[in-house]
């Protein structure tokens, strides 16, 4: 099959690599019909998260229809299904819990040894993305395995297009859950750091959740523009004092609420933003964590603080008094998609959240390269890249 | 506020005072009987050895209940299905055989079964004339709030090579200690999810 591999910072190529086959016996193999690049998938190509291999097939938003399935699981030939970028057993003790992105049992145990050292404990499996979550082959591809596909997938009825529903697989539920970390109460002020995917679906998420007001921070005017579409106030902090306007716009309290949906390759030219830029750079292993840091001084005291975005290592310079000494709340994670696909998938269905104003950009399979080299050159036009493999093309395509 | 009662004995003060901070410090800690017993066990303490043995264990929760997990170790021809390190296990009544993988090839090592508490404990020693000495055990105990069962296994040895042979085993993947739990970790897969999580797309040919 075609598949999108990584060969290295800014190498990424269409190579044909080997069918995936059933393996264990809660797997499915889908043929994909839609997948999408995501912002994650930027750290991967900057190699900023360390523990990938030259060859590995990346991707992990994707859809399509079931070709094969293994005796355990529960999907049948020729159901369409969305598959979460989170891989979970739906048995152990944390996916009993909801918490399906912290499963014990989908890191194979060889793969866990890194994480361990580096966070204390693995965390779940992940599709098209780091060893120490896997190393899973991803969905960018012609054809993808999905381990415990009995729990993860989920069918999708026939009428809406791909495009309406592919986004149910990891940037839709982690815009969800940036909200809802947010505990949000009526009219509460929540200011969201970033307006890329998952910041614009926080954004709309927040909104429907009963926020008063929301204020979107970004430079990239397209971005901006988007988020007022949806209904937010914007910053561009190329052209303002953000902290003194979120002052100002929330009477002078700040906002009750605050999410970090930029993550570890933060922009800007405030001195700490260079200092990590340049260590991260150099291989000295400081995330870059200025808009986190902005978000902590931002936010109210006693408020909460949501981080969707991606972090992988250790952060210099954090601001831990403003976190204690204004008793904050953090809430965080990757998500536990699982978790929320069907309450989505329903409020898609009834229209009341639409996703495919994001989309920029549809390409082939074929051209990924050239998609990822624009997502992450032109970030303002290019808000969303969606690729449709060759063998998808063919009529049984859903959009 | 009382003055502040010490125990220290007054020799080892008068020798702090006399002598250099490093060794009063340790005539200190000597003559102090105030550290409380600690209640971690003994494999995870700062020292590395006991006496001439090594440890290393592993406690994991399993979601299953104890006779479940019991029967398994009870019956331990089938722990190669899910231990890598494992190449066959050979029982004879309470004789048990385990053929381990080592980077050297396969070892050897014959025990015998020398506690059985049904749905709690098994512990096997080797036998006399082995090729390695070594005790190995499996406690079981209900798991708090539902969760199944705490498995708890360890294994006591006496290294054959010393402690350049620990580091070389250590080297090549063969530490016991990341060996007992990465099998401790597939024991729990198999059990609570029927299979063991791998991200090879394709069956070994």
């Amino acid at each position: 099959m075609r598949a999108l591999t990584w060969h290295g910072k800014h190498d990424v190529r269409v190579d044909t690599v080997p069918d995936p086959q059933i393996v264990n016996p809660r797997d499915a193999i889908i043929e994909i019909t839609a997948t999408a690049i995501c912002g994650s998938d930027l750290h991967l190509y900057d190699s900023v998260i360390p523990g990938l291999a030259p060859g590995d097939i990346l991707g992990h938003e994707f859809m399509g229809r079931v070709v094969e399935t293994g005796p355990k699981s529960t999907l049948k030939k020729g159901d369409r299904v969305v598959v979460p970028f989170t891989i979970s057993c739906g048995a152990c003790f944390f996916c009993t819990q909801g918490q399906f992105s912290a499963c014990d049992n989908s890191n194979p145990v060889e793969k866990q040894e890194a994480s361990e050292l580096l966070y204390g404990h693995p965390m779940s499996g992940l599709f098209g993305y780091s060893h120490m979550t896997g190393g899973y082959p991803g969905g960018q591809a012609e054809y993808v395995r999905v381990p415990f596909s009995d729990v993860g997938p989920i069918v999708i009825p026939e009428g809406p297009s791909d495009e309406d529903v592919l986004f149910l697989s990891d940037i839709l539920p982690t815009g969800w859950m940036a909200a809802e970390n947010c505990d949000i109460q009526p009219g509460d002020s929540v200011a969201v750091w970033g307006c890329g995917p998952v910041g614009l679906f926080a954004i709309q998420s927040a909104l429907l959740m009963g926020a008063g007001q929301v204020i979107a921070i970004d430079h990239y005017p397209h971005r901006l523009e988007l988020a007022r579409g949806l209904g937010a106030k914007v910053i561009d902090f190329k052209q303002t004092h953000v902290l003194e306007a979120l002052m100002e716009m929330t009477g002078g309290i700040g906002p009750d609420a605050v999410i970090d949906a930029v993550g570890m390759e933060s922009h800007g030219f405030a001195p700490d933003a260079l200092m990590d830029a340049l260590k991260q750079r150099v291989g000295i292993g400081a995330d870059n964590v200025h808009a986190l840091r902005m978000a902590l001084m931002a936010v109210r005291k006693g408020g909460r603080v949501s981080i969707p975005g991606v972090y992988g290592g250790l952060a210099d310079k954090f601001p831990i008094g403003a976190l204690m000494e204004k008793g904050l709340q953090i809430r965080t994670g990757q998500t536990h998609v699982q978790k929320y696909t069907r309450e989505l998938l329903q409020r898609i269905l009834e229209g009341e959240i639409d996703t495919t104003f994001l989309i920029s950009h549809r390409l082939s399979l074929e051209d990924a390269p050239t998609g990822y080299k624009n997502f992450h050159g032109k970030q303002d036009e290019w808000t969303k890249v969606v690729l449709t493999p060759g063998a998808a093309s063919r009529p049984a395509g859903g959009n | 506020m009382p003055r502040r009662q010490t125990d220290l004995p007054l020799a080892a003060v008068v020798l702090a005072l006399s002598v250099g901070a490093g060794l009063a410090a340790g005539a200190i800690m000597k003559s102090s009987p105030k550290r409380p017993p600690d209640s971690a066990p003994g494999r995870t303490a700062r020292r590395s050895s006991f006496g001439d043995y090594q440890i290393a264990g592993r406690t994991v929760t399993i979601k299953a209940p104890r006779s479940r997990i019991y029967e398994m170790w009870r019956n331990p021809d089938h722990l190669t299905d899910f231990m890598e390190g494992l190449a066959a296990v050979q029982v004879s009544g309470d004789d048990v055989t385990w053929v381990v993988d080592t980077p050297d090839g396969h070892l050897a090592v014959e025990t015998r079964l020398v506690e059985q508490r049904e749905n709690e404990a098994l512990a096997w020693r080797s036998v006399e004339g082995a090729e390695i000495e070594i005790e190995a055990k499996v406690r079981l105990r209900d798991a708090p709030a539902g969760r199944g069962t705490e498995v708890e296994a360890h294994i006591a040895w006496i290294p054959q090579a010393g402690i350049v042979g620990q580091w070389a085993a250590r080297l090549r993947g063969a530490d016991p200690k990341i060996r007992g739990k990465q099998e401790l970790k597939r024991l729990k897969m198999l059990l609570e999810t029927g299979e063991i999580a791998t991200s090879t797309n394709r069956k070994a040919d």
